[in-house]
């Protein structure tokens, strides 16, 4: 198996984007990635996209033909394969690109994701969402998405004292580094009270608890390592990739405070890459709702069981910290175009790990790791990258 | 209208009246039902079981925003409860926030899940309310 | 042969709204409770109808007398809210108390009195020996327009009866029935609330066919209201019931046990039935009591029943009526219109 890097990356702006289409993001993302990577249509050798539900969304399936077109790799007749993990689909494309150069199958390859979600009421958008749970054993039964994070919250709150204020923390501090982040959908701070005072959608989660509704596009460009000088300056190397499934469903799960697909899938990646969890310098972790940053730290091996809250409250993961978490502001200030969140996280490890982070930039990052997960914990990917 | 009706009709069973399964090799109960075992696979016995339907409250939380199916139910409570035989089910309780507690004791209740709109279908099954005991059981 | 009541359950909803509150929101005075003899109503959960109610019912009466389900042959549901037009509520009840196939079925409306004929088609399929067990059922969610006099009483509940020949609770030595067509109270079909007749409902309607039935048994059986030690009539308000008791001969110490439309309004076709269960939760064997139902359109059934020793051995095994009055959680006006669908969306 050969070393795989990233040459070249895109990423749209995150937001409501009333004036572009899935079609123009996905173009734009990509033709962005290809100029930082300074390569030509001619040389891509194959495409992955990731996206849940152009089907609900705009009523388009067969996206991996789409993308093509869009990028007017028709012609080339480029082989381009539409991934499908729910939340994780970018992380799972990512994954999937990775192991086509890997494998020595293919050079060059582009790994993307997009969503468009905005073009539907967000009644059918939470519909489509929800899509990502058990649609016969949890929605039909009730079950919003949001509930299925709250179940978790309440009994994290429950047995280890995790308290509101430290999952409003997560929102505090995510927004706080987006205001740093161009291409982030909020650029706006929020305070603890603002959270709480925020409306509850699914009791302890408040509206401010919850990533948005976005569109977006991002798109990152693949090579051997052994070739990746000759593109770019600073080739950022993928030297773990971690995949895991668990049950669909929350309720049929071991424990219900802890995503064990991101304790096995981190567990791979670590494991592939010689690496521990207090090496990594910079992490973009999977934060639908704000419990779920939490448990995402702990169930990568960042903090113990249970500390996740305390950390977060006493600043463990901020900006200027030892270990800053979602510099992108996450899925919650940067927004969650679901299908795009997976690569996006790859493009701002990629930055920080350049140097190209600008205010939000992590003093001499080396090790990055992105972190995304499906549904409420059905899949889950984790991918570690060095400079 | 279109409706759905094969679909929710093949679930009836596991919706009015828990019917899930069990496998006799390993001892472990399912639901909803399996094809498969996950411990034994394809060296399982497997037989149809009713689950008695009562349950302890392992989690739990109140929603205010819902889909726009049960929008009319709001806020109403949703729980994660672990059945007596074992698995755990997700499940609305028909009682006021506050009077859920996590380790509360359940049964089932016959109650609708929701319509086809005005014309369609009306999905019937099991909601979970607090146990009700006769009040002479108590002398 | 003897034929009778093998076992029984009711359900009544937990959600109350007091007489007083719709008077307020109508301007009729705070003595409408008084003088309709009902304080409050029950009310349906925004998802429960007559088939959910019907269904809880019946699973009181099988846990009760701990019946295996498999042995009903047959099951009538007396309502005048089946949900469906078309698509018998018996099937769905069938299916969630786990029966076997092999039953027969179909829905029965009378207005108020759907739940004592389902009793009687029960008896007469037990009875000939064509079936071993029969549920006889009635379960309303019963509407009253915004602002109408029925609005105050009425009610959701509903009442199981399990019929057979063996292991009985209760016999049912007789009963007799008078119909005539008489246009009291009705409801068109789409239409969403009924119409009735003001005070035509009155003497022609539920007094005359209460008393025609009471006496036409009781001249049958050779009995007098002394005989009993209870009676049960139809109860659209709590007057009705105590002045046609009075004219008949029984007392008001008779009709106690099974008075309880001032605590939970009027569940037509569940009424005579919850009452007749609250007397059976109380009643010693031996006990005699005297049933007469009344459904508008018009007709009363009336049914002589002594009770026996069997009853005491399936007292405890589900919730009596007096558990359901008890767990009460009470509406404003504007929670109680959105449980009863009168909010137009």
């Amino acid at each position: 198996m050969r070393s795989v890097s990233i040459i070249g990356v895109g990423c749209t702006k995150f937001g409501e984007r009333w004036d572009v289409s899935l079609r123009d993001m996905i173009a734009e993302a990509g033709v962005m990635a290809i100029e930082d990577a300074e390569i030509t249509g001619e040389q891509i050798d194959a495409l992955y996209v990731g996206n849940m539900s152009g089907g609900r969304f705009i009523e388009q399936e067969h996206i991996g033909a789409l993308i093509a077109d869009c990028a007017g790799l028709s012609r080339l007749h480029v082989p381009s394969t539409r991934v499908e993990a729910a939340c994780a689909s970018g992380g799972l494309a990512l994954r999937q690109a990775v192991l086509a150069v890997a494998s020595g199958y293919s050079d060059i390859v582009i790994a993307a994701g997009v969503e468009k979600m905005t073009d539907v009421s967000s009644g059918t958008a939470a519909d489509a969402l929800a899509s990502a749970a058990d649609r016969e054993w949890e929605c039909f039964f009730g079950a919003t998405f949001p509930a299925l994070y709250a179940m978790m919250a309440k009994l994290h709150m429950r047995r280890y004292g995790t308290t509101h204020d430290q999952m409003a923390q997560v929102a505090v501090k995510n927004h706080h580094h987006a205001c740093f982040n161009p291409i982030a959908q909020y650029h706006m701070e929020v305070s603890i009270e603002d959270v709480n005072r925020s409306p509850l959608v699914a009791d302890p989660l408040h509206v401010l608890d919850c990533s948005p509704i976005s569109d977006g596009a991002a798109a990152v460009v693949l090579a051997p390592t052994e070739m990746a000088r000759r593109f770019a300056d600073t080739p950022i190397k993928i030297v773990g990739s971690g995949q895991a499934s668990d049950t669909l469903a929350l309720h049929d799960r071991r424990d219900l405070t802890t995503l064990d697909a991101t304790v096995h899938a981190g567990r791979a990646a670590f494991a592939q890459a010689g690496i521990e969890p207090r090496q990594v310098d910079v992490a973009e972790v999977h934060d639908c709702f704000t419990i779920a940053e939490i448990l995402a730290i702990e169930d990568l091996g960042f903090v113990e069981k249970g500390q996740g809250g305390k950390a977060t409250e006493e600043g463990f993961t901020a900006l200027g910290s030892s270990l800053p978490i979602n510099t992108s502001g996450g899925l919650k200030a940067c927004g969650h175009p679901v299908g795009a969140t997976g690569i996006k996280q790859a493009y701002e490890i990629a930055l920080q790990l350049r140097g190209e982070a600008g205010r939000r930039q992590v003093e001499e990052a080396e090790v990055g790791l992105a972190h995304n997960v499906g549904g409420s914990g059905g899949t889950a990917l984790v991918h570690i990258f060095t400079r | 209208m279109t409706t759905q009706a094969p679909r929710f009709w093949r679930s009836i069973p596991q919706r009015y009246n828990l019917q899930g399964t069990h496998c006799t090799s390993c001892n472990e109960y399912f639901f909803p039902p399996r094809n498969l075992c996950p411990n034994c696979r394809r060296d399982a016995h497997l037989e149809e079981y009713a689950f008695k339907g009562t349950g302890t409250i392992v989690t739990y939380t109140t929603i205010y925003n819902a889909t726009e199916d049960f929008e009319m139910l709001t806020p109403y409570n949703l729980a994660i409860i672990q059945l007596d035989e074992g698995p755990r089910v997700t499940g609305q309780i028909v009682s006021s926030p506050g009077e859920i507690k996590i380790g509360m004791r359940v049964r089932p209740v016959f109650r609708i899940l929701g319509k086809e709109g005005d014309r369609g279908i009306i999905y019937y099954g099991t909601k979970f309310a607090p146990i009700l005991e006769p009040s002479c059981a108590k002398e | 042969m003897v034929s009778g009541i093998v076992s029984y359950g009711v359900y009544i909803p937990r959600f109350r709204i007091r007489v007083d509150e719709i008077a307020r929101v109508w301007g009729d005075g705070a003595d409408i409770s008084e003088g309709l003899r009902v304080f409050e109503k029950s009310v349906p959960d925004l998802d429960e109808d007559a088939v959910t109610i019907a269904v809880e019912a019946a699973r009181n009466a099988l846990a009760r007398g701990n019946v295996d389900p498999r042995r009903i042959g047959a099951i009538y549901v007396g309502s005048e809210s089946h949900p469906y037009a078309v698509k018998p509520t018996g099937t769905i009840v069938g299916q969630a108390v786990c029966t076997s196939a092999s039953y027969t079925t179909a829905d029965f409306e009378f207005a108020c009195k759907a739940g004592t004929a389902a009793i009687q088609a029960c008896l007469g399929l037990v009875g000939s020996n064509n079936i071993d067990i029969g549920l006889a059922i009635g379960a309303d969610v019963s509407q009253g327009a915004p602002g109408d006099m029925l609005e105050y009483t009425a009610a959701a509940g509903g009442a199981a009866y399990l019929i057979g020949r063996e292991n009985l609770a209760a016999e049912i030595e007789n009963f007799y029935s008078f119909t005539t067509d008489t246009p009291d109270f009705w409801r068109r079909e789409g239409m969403p609330y009924p119409e009735h007749g003001g005070r035509f409902t009155g003497e022609p309607a539920y007094f005359k066919h209460v008393s025609s039935a009471a006496r036409g048994l009781m001249e049958r059986m050779g009995t007098k209201p002394d005989d009993y030690d209870y009676a049960v009539f139809h109860q659209p308000n709590g007057k009705f019931p105590v002045r046609v008791a009075k004219m008949l001969g029984f007392s008001k110490k008779q009709i106690e046990p099974g008075l309880v439309v001032p605590m939970i309004g009027n569940t037509y076709s569940g009424s005579c039935l919850i009452g007749l269960a609250a007397t059976l939760d109380i009643a010693k064997p031996g006990d005699r009591i005297f049933v007469t139902s009344f459904g508008s359109g018009a007709g009363s059934d009336a049914f002589s029943i002594r009770v026996l020793d069997g009853i005491e051995e399936i007292r405890c095994g589900a919730p009596s009526v007096r558990d359901y009055i008890g767990s009460a959680q009470y509406l404003d006006y504007a929670m109680y219109a959105k449980h009863k669908g009168k909010l137009r969306i």
